[in-house]
C-alpha cells in the first residue's frame, strides 16, 4: 500500500536516509562482488589486494546505519510498518557486511592463486557468483518498489546457487583424485564456490527481512509452509 | 464456565488465523490471551449517536473485554469520548443527544430508557479529563457516592474509604488528612481521588476520558501504573488522544475516524501491522 | 509622531480622565458621608436605641422605628429570598435553554429594575385596599418583591458559576439531580448564593416609597404586624421636612443610621464574596 507522507517532515527524511543507505550499502558491495569477480577472470592479484585494503568502507556503512536506526527509534517511538523497517535495517545490514567481507575473502583466495592458470575456465563459478549478485540486486529492488512477489522469487533462486555449489564440488574432487598438483588450487577454487554460496544464504535472508517489513509476515526459519499461504 | 460457541463472536473478534505478525505458536502470548478472555463483557451494536441533527458515530459495532483494557484512539472529533459517554448514558444530561442502537450489559440492553439510569451510572463509573474533587472532605468525597446506594456502619464506611484510597495509590499520601478539604490535594492527588472515588462504589466497569491529560509526566506514570492494576478487577474503557499511551497500557484498542470504528484489535497487532491502511497511517503519524 | 509615543499620549490621556471620573464620583460620596456624618454624629446617643419616636418638642428616640425596620427587613427577606433562591436553582440547573426560563429571566430582569414606588403601590392595590388598612404585613411583602429579583439573579450566576465537570462528576456515581443540585451545587455555591441575600437585604434596608404605601408608619412602639408599622426611612421622610429641630436631628442621626447600616452589609457580602473566588 502507498502511503501518505508523514506529518512531521523530518521523521519522513528520516526514514527515507535509512532506506536510501541501505541501497547504496547494498550498491556497494555489490561491486565488492564484482570486483572480486573480475580478479577472479583475470588472475589479477593486485586487484585483489586492493579489495581488501578497501574493507573499511562496508564496516563503516553498517555502523552508520545501526547508529541512525538507534537515534530514530530512541526520539520517534516509531509504530507499525515504522517499526518494521527499522528494526529489520538493524539486521539486514549484518547481512549485507556479511557478503562484504565474503567479497574480501574471495578476493583473498583470487591473491593466492596468483597467476595459476585456471584447472578449468571458471564458468560456474562466474555464473554463481552472477547468480548471486542478481539476488541481491532483486531483494533490494524488491524492497524500494515494494514487490513481495520479487522477495520470494529471490528466495528460490537460492537453490539455484546450491545446485552450482553441488557440481562445483564433484568437480573439485575428481580434479583432486586426478593429481596431487591440482590439490592447491582446486581447494581455493572450493573455498570461493563455499564463499559463494554462503552469499546466497545471506542474501536469502534479506529477501526474508524484506517481506517483514513490506507485510509483516515474519518467515524465517520456516520458510516453506507460510509462504505458500500469502505470495 | 463458558464454551466458546456460546460467545458472541463480532468482526473485530482477534482469532489467531487472521493476525497479523505470525510467531511461533510457543511463544505466542496473544494465543493464549484469545483463548482465555472470550466474554465480552459489553456489547455494542450498531450504536449511532445524535447531537439534535447532526450524526456523530455511525453504526459502531464493538466488544468490550472482561477485566480488559480497551482504548480508543483517533484525532480529534472522531467520536471517542461521545463512544465513551454512550456506554453511562452521561450525555443525558444535555437536552438534543440521542443514541439508537444496543448496548448490552449483564444481559439487559442499558440504552432502554425504562432502566433506572442512575443505577445504571453506579454500575459504570466514570472518571474525567479534569479533576473535579467535590467541596468537600477527602472522606465525604469518597463516601458520597457509596452513601447513594449502600446502608454501612461507620467502621464499615471507613474501611471502605480506606480500601479505596489504596486502590488508588493515594492512601499513604491522605491518611493524615482525610479531613482535608478534597480541592487541597496537587493535581495528580485530584484525580487519583477521582479515581478512587469512582471504584469506591465497586462497579462493573470503569470508563476513564483522558484521564491523565492534565497530569505531567510523573503523575501520567503513577496513573497508567494505577490502571494497569485495576485491571486485576475492572473492566476498563479509556479514551486517549496519546498514541503511546494506548500503545503502553491498552490490551484491545479500537481505532475511530469521522464516527466510525476503522479497526478493532489487539494491541500488539494493531501497533506492529495494522489491517486497515488508515489505523496504519494514523498511528504512524501520517495524519490526524 | 511615532505610533509608539502616539500610543503613550493616548494611555495617558485614557488613564487620566478615568482617574479624574473615579475622583469625581468618589468626591460626592464623601461629600455624602461627610455631610451626613458631620450633622448626624453628635446625634447619636444611648437614648436613640431605646426611646421610641416623641411628639415634636418633646424628647425621644428612634428604638421603635429601628425595631420596626429590623423586623420589615428579616421579613421581606424571609418571603423574598427562599422563593427567590429556589426560582435562581430552576433557571441554573434546568431551565437553562427552555422556554419557561427564558421568559421568567426575562420577567425577573424587569422586575429587578421596576421602581420601588411601582411595587408599592402596586401591593397598595393588592393588599392595603382590601384589608382596609395599612400593615407591617403589606409592607414585608413590598420589600420580598424588591428582594426577590435580586436573589434570582445573583443565585442563577452563582449556580451557573459551578463547573458542569463538578455535575457530570456527580452524576456519573450514580447520583439523582436532586442530591446533585443540593449536596454538590448549592455547597460550592452557598458564599455567593449568601452574598446574594446580603446584596438584597441592603437593597430593602433603605426604601423608603413601598413603605409610604403599604407599613406607612407609626409612632408608638408597636410589634403587631396587622397595624401600620414603624419604620426608619417613614420616619426620616417626615421628620427631616418637619419645621421642628429636635425631629430634624433625629432624622440626621437616623439616615447616618441606615448609611452606615448599608456601607456595613455591602462590605460583608464583598468580603463574603472574595472568600469565594479564592
Amino acid at each position: 500500500m502507498t502511503l501518505r507522507q508523514h506529518t512531521s517532515q523530518e521523521f519522513e527524511m528520516e526514514l527515507e536516509s535509512v532506506r536510501q543507505r541501505i541501497f547504496d550499502m547494498g550498491r556497494h558491495v555489490d561491486q565488492v562482488l564484482e570486483s572480486a569477480g573480475k580478479a577472479l577472470l583475470e588472475h589479477d592479484s593486485e586487484l585483489g589486494n586492493r579489495i581488501i585494503a578497501g574493507d573499511q568502507e562496508t564496516d563503516s556503512m553498517e555502523l552508520e546505519i545501526d547508529h541512525l536506526c538507534l537515534q530514530i527509534l530512541a526520539r520517534r517511538q516509531p509504530v507499525a510498518g515504522d517499526l518494521r523497517l527499522l528494526t529489520s535495517a538493524l539486521k539486514l545490514v549484518v547481512d549485507l557486511e556479511r557478503i562484504g567481507d565474503l567479497g574480501v575473502s574471495i578476493a583473498g583466495r583470487v591473491v593466492e592463486l596468483g597467476s595459476e592458470p585456471p584447472l578449468t575456465p571458471y564458468e560456474n563459478l562466474m555464473r554463481m557468483l552472477t547468480t548471486a549478485r542478481e539476488m541481491l540486486t532483486e531483494a533490494l529492488g524488491a524492497l524500494q518498489s515494494q514487490d513481495v512477489a520479487s522477495a520470494n522469487r529471490v528466495i528460490d533462486k537460492d537453490e539455484v546457487v546450491d545446485a552450482y555449489y553441488t557440481q562445483i564440488f564433484n568437480d573439485v574432487l575428481s580434479r583432486m583424485r586426478e593429481s596431487p598438483d591440482n590439490i592447491f588450487g582446486a581447494t581455493r577454487v572450493q573455498a570461493i564456490s563455499k564463499y559463494i554460496e554462503r552469499i546466497g544464504d545471506h542474501v536469502t535472508n534479506v529477501a526474508e527481512r524484506v517481506i517483514f517489513i513490506l507485510t509483516g509476515e515474519d518467515i524465517r526459519h520456516s520458510a516453506r509452509m507460510r509462504r505458500s499461504d500469502f505470495s | 464456565m463458558e464454551s466458546s460457541s456460546s460467545s458472541s463472536t463480532s468482526d473485530e473478534a482477534p482469532t489467531p488465523a487472521s493476525s497479523g505478525v505470525s510467531l511461533h505458536p510457543a511463544a505466542s502470548i496473544t494465543a493464549k490471551k484469545a483463548a482465555s478472555v472470550l466474554t465480552p463483557k459489553v456489547q455494542i451494536r450498531s450504536l449511532s449517536f445524535f447531537y439534535g441533527k447532526y450524526k456523530a458515530l455511525h453504526d459502531v459495532d464493538m466488544d468490550i473485554h472482561d477485566r480488559q483494557i480497551t482504548a480508543f484512539i483517533g484525532p480529534s472529533g472522531c467520536g471517542k469520548s461521545t463512544l465513551l459517554r454512550t456506554l453511562n448514558r452521561i450525555y443525558e444530561l444535555y437536552p438534543g443527544q440521542r443514541a439508537t442502537g444496543k448496548i448490552m450489559l449483564g444481559g439487559r440492553n442499558l440504552l432502554e430508557r425504562a432502566d433506572d439510569v442512575n443505577l445504571l451510572r453506579a454500575k459504570v463509573g466514570m472518571v474525567f479529563q479534569k479533576a473535579t474533587p467535590f467541596p468537600m472532605s477527602v472522606q465525604d468525597n469518597i463516601s458520597f457516592g457509596v452513601h447513594l446506594y449502600e446502608r454501612l456502619s461507620r467502621p464499615d464506611m471507613e474501611a471502605r474509604v480506606q480500601w479505596a484510597l489504596e486502590k488508588a495509590a493515594l492512601w499513604n499520601e491522605v491518611k493524615d488528612k482525610l479531613r482535608q478539604d478534597g480541592t487541597a490535594l496537587s493535581g495528580g492527588q485530584q484525580q487519583r481521588l477521582c479515581i478512587a472515588r469512582a471504584v469506591a462504589v465497586k462497579p462493573d466497569v470503569l470508563l476513564l476520558d483522558e484521564p491523565a491529560s492534565a497530569l505531567d509526566p510523573i503523575s501520567t506514570q503513577k496513573i497508567e501504573q494505577l490502571i494497569t492494576e485495576l485491571k486485576k478487577d475492572y473492566t476498563i474503557v479509556i479514551v486517549t488522544h496519546n498514541m503511546q499511551q494506548a500503545a503502553r497500557v491498552s490490551d484491545y484498542t479500537a481505532f475511530m475516524y469521522l464516527g466510525r470504528l476503522v479497526e478493532f484489535g489487539d494491541t500488539n497487532k494493531l501497533f506492529t501491522k495494522p489491517a486497515q491502511q488508515q489505523t496504519e497511517e494514523y498511528i504512524t503519524g501520517r495524519f490526524g | 509622531m511615532s505610533l509608539y509615543a502616539r500610543r503613550r499620549a493616548v494611555n495617558w490621556i485614557g488613564l487620566s480622565l478615568s482617574i479624574l471620573a473615579t475622583v469625581f464620583g468618589l468626591f460626592w460620596l464623601f461629600w455624602l458621608l461627610w455631610t451626613l456624618f458631620g450633622n448626624g454624629l453628635r446625634w447619636i446617643a444611648p437614648r436613640l436605641f431605646l426611646e421610641s419616636t416623641p411628639p415634636p418638642g418633646a424628647n425621644g428616640g428612634l428604638a421603635n422605628t429601628i425595631v420596626g425596620s429590623l423586623i420589615l427587613t428579616i421579613a421581606g427577606v424571609g418571603m423574598g429570598a427562599p422563593a427567590g433562591i429556589l426560582a435562581g436553582t430552576y433557571l441554573a440547573e434546568f431551565g437553562r435553554t427552555s422556554r419557561l426560563g427564558a421568559i421568567v429571566r426575562f420577567v425577573n430582569d424587569i422586575l429587578l429594575s421596576a421602581p420601588s414606588i411601582i411595587i408599592g403601590v402596586f401591593v397598595y392595590g393588592l393588599i392595603v385596599l382590601r384589608t382596609g388598612h395599612f400593615s407591617g404585613w403589606a409592607g414585608a411583602v413590598a420589600l420580598a418583591l424588591i428582594v426577590l429579583p435580586v436573589v434570582v439573579r445573583t443565585t442563577e450566576n452563582m449556580m451557573r458559576l459551578v463547573p458542569d465537570g463538578l455535575r457530570e462528576a456527580a452524576a456519573a456515581l450514580g447520583a439523582p439531580s436532586w442530591k446533585v443540585t443540593i449536596v454538590i451545587v448549592y455547597r460550592s455555591a452557598l458564599p455567593g448564593i449568601a452574598t446574594g441575600v446580603l446584596l438584597g437585604m441592603a437593597r430593602v434596608s433603605g426604601e423608603t416609597a413601598p413603605l409610604l404605601f403599604t407599613a406607612l408608619n407609626n409612632q408608638f412602639w408597636s410589634t403587631d404586624m396587622s397595624r401600620p408599622f414603624p419604620n426608619l426611612p417613614a420616619v426620616i421622610f417626615q421628620f427631616a421636612m418637619s419645621p421642628y429641630e429636635d425631629w430634624q436631628h433625629l432624622a440626621w442621626a437616623g439616615a447616618l443610621l441606615i448609611t452606615v447600616t448599608i456601607l456595613v452589609i455591602n462590605i460583608a457580602a464583598r468580603m463574603l464574596l472574595k472568600r469565594t473566588r479564592s
